[in-house]
């Protein structure tokens, strides 16, 4: 007989888990009171960058090792990826920014003006060096989560807005599930998506920046997304003229066909993040709760999900577990 | 130790709380560098409905004394307003008092702040200004009604170190009992050493420490550095010379020409 499980939460993290479990054999249902992927939930506005080399600068090893796993477990879904890395420059003053970066992550190759220009043309009269993490991927979080959700309503999960839960209860509510989780945080963080059609990108492009990574992804037709600050509040909502200029101003500078682009839309939402901004599985009042996943919920979902699973089906205590006895 | 407005600091280390990898990577190089001071940023973070509570709350189980700042204020208003919102959130007199008047060098505006720190001393506040090494600024902040002061040793995040050795040492010499803290542009222990081998009461640092590859090991080799700084001064350092003299007698060797 199938084991069953709901499922809280209906973003990356729980779409993901409900995926992974079902793939294994249980019978899935979801409980989401949005329903549908949406601006609701910070999955929304994340960059869909699977970029586990370039989060190595600040981020801890766990995130760079589960996170090289996210690509394949992407592909093996049937989610649409681009695998073409992603690049990394410099601007003036912030030259040896670019030393810094390249001393603390991995698997890259330092581009002369002459590389960059047979990687992105239009970057290469303007920056004479740069990183290319090659081992790197993308992908679209929006049409990622949509085609997700209804293949797995194709193959039998169940979406329910309301619900009484049955069988293993696992939480993946992001930051709604702050009052079971009581270190849990927002960090929150704002986004741009522009239309520029004079620009070319190929590859997600990552801005060195004293202050906070700004990066610039490719989502087709000439459509980019801007992203993003990071700021200790878990405030959701107020994206700052301050903000939204120092964003734009990045683009600008990569390059100036910005100056001419469309404003589609500026986003705002916070991450839940612990303390050691690590993602965690927790285990409290016989409850799984899947957490905390910060910046990196495209790239840690899949590692995640996997742990979830081992522990649910093969008892296997995963290498990121909290007991909570509170 | 440091006396700052009556209160007195068991460490010569003031720590900034932006930029870590993580907030428990920030209480871990705190604890390392037995810093007694901790700035907060207000401004950003606020947002409506005390939005940066959550941080807020892990900043005030370091246990060290909170100092909140105004970085990021332009202007004498939104300085004044930033330190009102720090006094309720952070309930205390203290304030480092930024005015930045160059938005790419974060230079501060002398004259801004100078006014501001007026301003906010007559209101109760205990000002911690973040001027430059300039003697004149100094003494119109003291008498703006500052009892610290706080000169740059080189631009914020630079970490140029101590970028003017001569201003800095005039004024500890012309202000010999107003606690002085050399605030910004420190990247490596031996400069946060520097400064207090000169007799500066203390160090306030930030990316020096939270962009460091092992911010926790940084933040030792900090505290270190201040001990061995205040050591020296107290020991008493030898006058430099210009010539060499042996430690040991020469008596039966030729005179080195």
């Amino acid at each position: 007989m199938s084991q069953t499980v709901t499922i809280l939460g209906g973003g990356v993290v729980g779409l993901t888990v409900a995926a992974e479990l079902s793939g294994r054999g249980c019978d899935v249902t979801v409980i989401d009171p949005n329903g549908k992927p949406g601006p609701h939930g910070c999955s929304w506005w994340a960059g869909g960058m699977l970029a586990a080399d370039c989060e190595g600068e600040v981020a801890e090893e766990l995130v760079v090792r589960l996170g090289r796993e996210a690509a394949n477990w992407w592909q093996a879904q049937g989610a649409e990826l681009t695998y073409k890395g992603s690049v990394v420059v410099a601007l003036g003053r912030d030259r040896q920014e670019l030393d810094r970066f390249a001393r603390r992550t991995e698997n890259h190759t330092l581009l002369d003006q002459t590389a960059l220009e047979a990687l992105e043309p239009q970057l290469a009269d303007r920056f004479a060096r740069a990183l290319h993490m090659q081992a790197e991927a993308h992908l679209n979080p929006r049409v990622t989560l949509r085609a997700l959700r209804k293949r797995l309503k194709a193959d039998g999960v169940t979406f329910v807005k309301e619900g009484q839960a049955a069988g293993q209860v696992i939480d993946c509510r992001g930051l709604a599930a702050m009052d079971d989780l009581s270190e849990l945080r927002g960090v929150k963080g704002e986004m741009v998506i522009l239309r520029a059609p004079d620009v070319e990108l190929a590859r997600p492009v990552r801005l060195l920046h004293p202050r906070f990574p700004l990066y610039i992804v490719p989502r087709g037709d000439g459509v980019f997304m801007l992203g993003a600050t990071q700021l200790e509040s878990g405030e959701r909502t107020r994206a700052t003229v301050r903000s939204v200029m120092e964003l734009l101003n990045a683009a600008y500078a990569l390059h100036p066909a910005f100056g001419e682009a469309e404003l589609l839309e500026i986003g705002v939402d916070a991450r839940p993040a612990f303390p050691d901004n690590l993602p965690r599985i927790t285990g409290k009042n016989g409850k799984i709760y899947v957490n905390g996943l910060f910046r990196h919920g495209y790239l840690l979902a899949p590692a995640m999900a996997r742990m979830v699973g081992q522990l649910v089906l093969d008892g296997k205590t995963p290498e990121v577990w909290h007991e909570d006895r509170s | 130790m440091p006396t700052f407005y009556g209160k007195e600091i068991e460490s010569r280390l003031m720590l900034g709380t932006a930029q870590y990898p993580s907030p428990a990577i920030l209480a871990d190089a705190f604890r390392q560098s037995a810093a007694g001071i901790a700035t907060v940023s207000v401004r950003r973070e606020a947002g409506s409905d005390k939005a940066g509570q959550a941080f807020w709350e892990l900043i005030k189980e370091l246990d060290v004394a909170l100092l909140p700042n105004t970085a990021g204020c332009h202007s004498v208003r939104e300085a004044v307003t930033t330190a009102h919102m720090a006094r309720e959130l952070f309930d205390t007199p203290w304030i480092k008092l930024e005015v930045i008047g160059h938005a790419d060098t974060l230079q501060p505006d002398v004259f801004g702040l100078v006014e501001a720190a007026r301003i906010l001393s007559e209101d109760g506040f205990q000002v911690f200004p973040y001027c430059t090494e300039d003697l004149v600024l100094c003494d119109k902040l003291l008498d703006a009604g500052c009892q610290v002061l706080m000169p740059w040793g080189a631009p914020i995040g630079t970490g140029l170190g101590l970028n003017n050795v001569y201003g800095l040492r005039s004024l500890r010499a012309h202000f010999p009992d107003v606690p002085l803290v050399v605030d910004a542009g420190l990247g490596v222990p031996s400069q946060a050493a520097q400064a207090i081998e000169m007799g500066y009461d203390s160090v306030l640092l930030n990316t020096a420490v939270a962009k460091a590859g092992d911010p926790v090991a940084m933040a030792k080799g900090f505290a270190m550095a201040v001990e061995a700084g205040a050591l020296a001064y107290q020991a008493d350092p030898m006058e430099p010379r210009d010539m060499a003299a042996p430690s040991t007698p020469v008596l039966g060797k030729a005179f080195l020409e």
